[in-house]
């Protein structure tokens, strides 16, 4: 009988087994991340120079504030992105590869499993948010004396516990439909995308859509992270931001793990757990 | 003697979809399959594409559930208790599949981390299990992209072996191998059964290869197990000088009929 102390180091080697292996392959593939990186400077950009777009018409704004508005919105969408992305790939990339049914019989937890994948994909996208607020910032003449850089990251680490929970429900969905599981994955961002408040205040909104904003853990974020860079808030004036993240931080990983086993069991049932789609 | 792999009526089926207005229709892959294993014993199962050989190494492996039937492995339920079937359990299958980027090295490594084992326990034992299958140690460090196919099948042999599994599965192993590759996988797995307490289910269309291989062989034909003999007993029983006679009275059908690919449709 191997005891729980036995079982517990094993589930945490594999675990670190997981993310180690995706700083291999991030190594490995690097010429793609950094491709990659580019493209995601160049989309950022495009969104913050709207801002001198929208002053050079004429129009009445405090540019400032506006380009560090939309440089957060562009930052804080990239990292979930990437969040999302890495997570989907825990079926995607495997089965590309062809090493899904080896990674799915081995005798890792699943919950160790998307907890690596969750792990390596907060301090990947981490990264690369930090790099790429520096560069973007970098093209304006923006000055943030009061931001709380602390306090902000703060709030960016509780809301990833709900982005990884909403990341472990997306990436099932390669697991039930190999050909557009993928697809659907961008569906779920997209809608976060639109009811978030990434470039522009939820209240401008249609009802319904806010209703969705206060159910998205990114609204949060947003607003959160905004209110830090911008007036320099503290944890103490976040806390109306930071205790719906910890709420639904504390729903969406369980119920992410619940939604990933029913998936496992369908594509088990089905077939469809296997390297080709 | 104790029972390693214990299957009883054991049935799975796929959903397809086919004809003219793509209909949905059930194709059984596996029909109430019946056998068992002792430990330390080599087991063939013959048979041709879409028997379901690849089915029944994946029911076990715990990445399919079935329709109907039960499977135990050294008494653990298969389908009830799964986690404690994969700690038991390795397998190497047609397709050597490795993350292509990374070298051999990293892959074992990395595959046995999810059994639970360190980087400072598998350090010393990579380079040992490389060498025993047969792979050059200086080439420990190449990226899988740049092997050869014999060459990465060699390795997921050592993959397989890295975790001490107790139930070996073998999922055609040696297809597509040219002929030394496939002499020197043959051989390592002979080798393995002489100096381990391996039990193996072998899955194979090669006919040599199960004679060679196996204490009995059994001939699974469009989801049913037709026998499992020793191949002594099989041709005794089919009258027969060969086992590909042998299948062929079995089945009434040439061995390389190739029906059509049934398994794993969905």
């Amino acid at each position: 009988m191997r005891s729980s102390a036995h079982v517990v180091r094993a589930e945490l080697v594999g675990l670190a087994g997981v993310v180690e292996r995706n700083v291999y392959l991030v190594r490995r593939y690097i010429w793609w991340d950094l491709a990659f990186f580019v493209w995601t400077v160049a989309n950022a950009l495009t969104i913050v120079f709207i801002a001198e777009g929208v002053e050079a018409a004429g129009g009445q704004i405090d540019l400032e504030r506006t380009i560090t508005i939309l440089l957060i919105g562009a930052v804080i969408w990239a990292y979930l992105g990437d969040i999302f992305e890495v997570l989907t790939e825990t079926v995607a990339w495997e089965r590309w590869e062809g090493t899904i049914e080896y990674t799915f019989m081995a005798p890792l937890a699943r919950s160790m499993h998307l907890g690596g994948m969750g792990l390596f994909a907060v301090a990947y996208a981490l990264v690369r948010a930090v790099l790429l607020f520096w560069v973007v910032a970098f093209f304006f003449d923006v000055d943030m004396p009061q931001a709380n850089y602390t306090a902000a990251l703060v709030v960016l680490a509780v809301a990833s516990v709900s982005f990884v929970g909403i990341g472990m429900m997306t990436a099932v969905l390669p697991l039930i439909s190999p050909e557009k599981g993928t697809q659907l994955g961008f569906i779920a961002q997209g809608i976060l995308l639109v009811v978030s408040g990434v470039y522009y205040p939820v209240s401008v909104l249609p009802e319904w859509m806010q209703w969705l904003a206060t159910i998205s853990p990114a609204t949060y974020a947003l607003e959160g992270v905004r209110a830090a860079i911008l007036e320099g808030d503290g944890l103490a004036e976040l806390r109306d931001e930071l205790w719906p993240l910890v709420v639904i931080g504390v729903v969406s990983v369980p119920l992410g793990l619940e939604v990933f086993r029913r998936g496992e069991r369908h594509a088990k049932r089905t077939g469809k757990l296997k390297r080709s789609g | 003697m104790t029972t390693a792999v214990e299957v009883r009526d054991l049935r799975k089926e796929f959903v397809t979809r086919g004809g003219r207005r793509l209909r949905r229709r059930r194709v059984p892959a596996l029909r109430g399959v019946s056998f068992t294993i002792a430990q330390g014993e080599c087991v063939a199962i013959l048979g041709q594409n879409g028997s379901g050989k690849s089915t029944l190494v994946r029911l076990l492996s715990t990445l399919l559930l079935a329709e109907g039937g039960t499977a135990e492995i050294f008494g653990h339920d298969v389908f009830r208790d799964p986690r404690a079937v994969r700690r038991l359990v390795n397998r190497v299958s047609v397709e050597a599949a490795f993350f292509k980027k990374m070298s051999s090295a990293e892959n074992l490594a990395y595959a046995a981390r999810f059994y639970g084992m360190t980087p400072r326990e598998t350090g010393p034992r990579i380079p040992e299990i490389l060498e025993r299958v047969g792979f050059p140690a200086e080439r420990r460090r190449e990226p899988m992209e740049n092997l050869s196919r014999g060459m990465q099948q060699k390795v997921a042999l050592a993959r397989a072996l890295l975790t001490s599994p107790v139930l070996l599965l073998l999922d055609e192993p040696t297809t597509g191998l040219d002929p030394r590759s496939k002499l020197e996988v043959q051989e390592f797995i002979r080798e393995l059964r002489r100096t381990h307490d391996a039990t193996i289910l072998l899955c194979t269309h090669d006919l040599v290869e199960a004679e060679l291989l196996a204490d009995r062989v059994g001939i699974l034909d469009r989801g049913e197990l037709l026998c499992l003999e020793s191949t002594e007993a099989l041709k005794r029983r089919f009258d027969a000088s060969t086992l590909e006679e042998a299948f062929l009275a079995s089945t009434g059908r040439v061995f390389e009929d190739d029906p059509e690919e049934e398994d794993d449709t969905s």
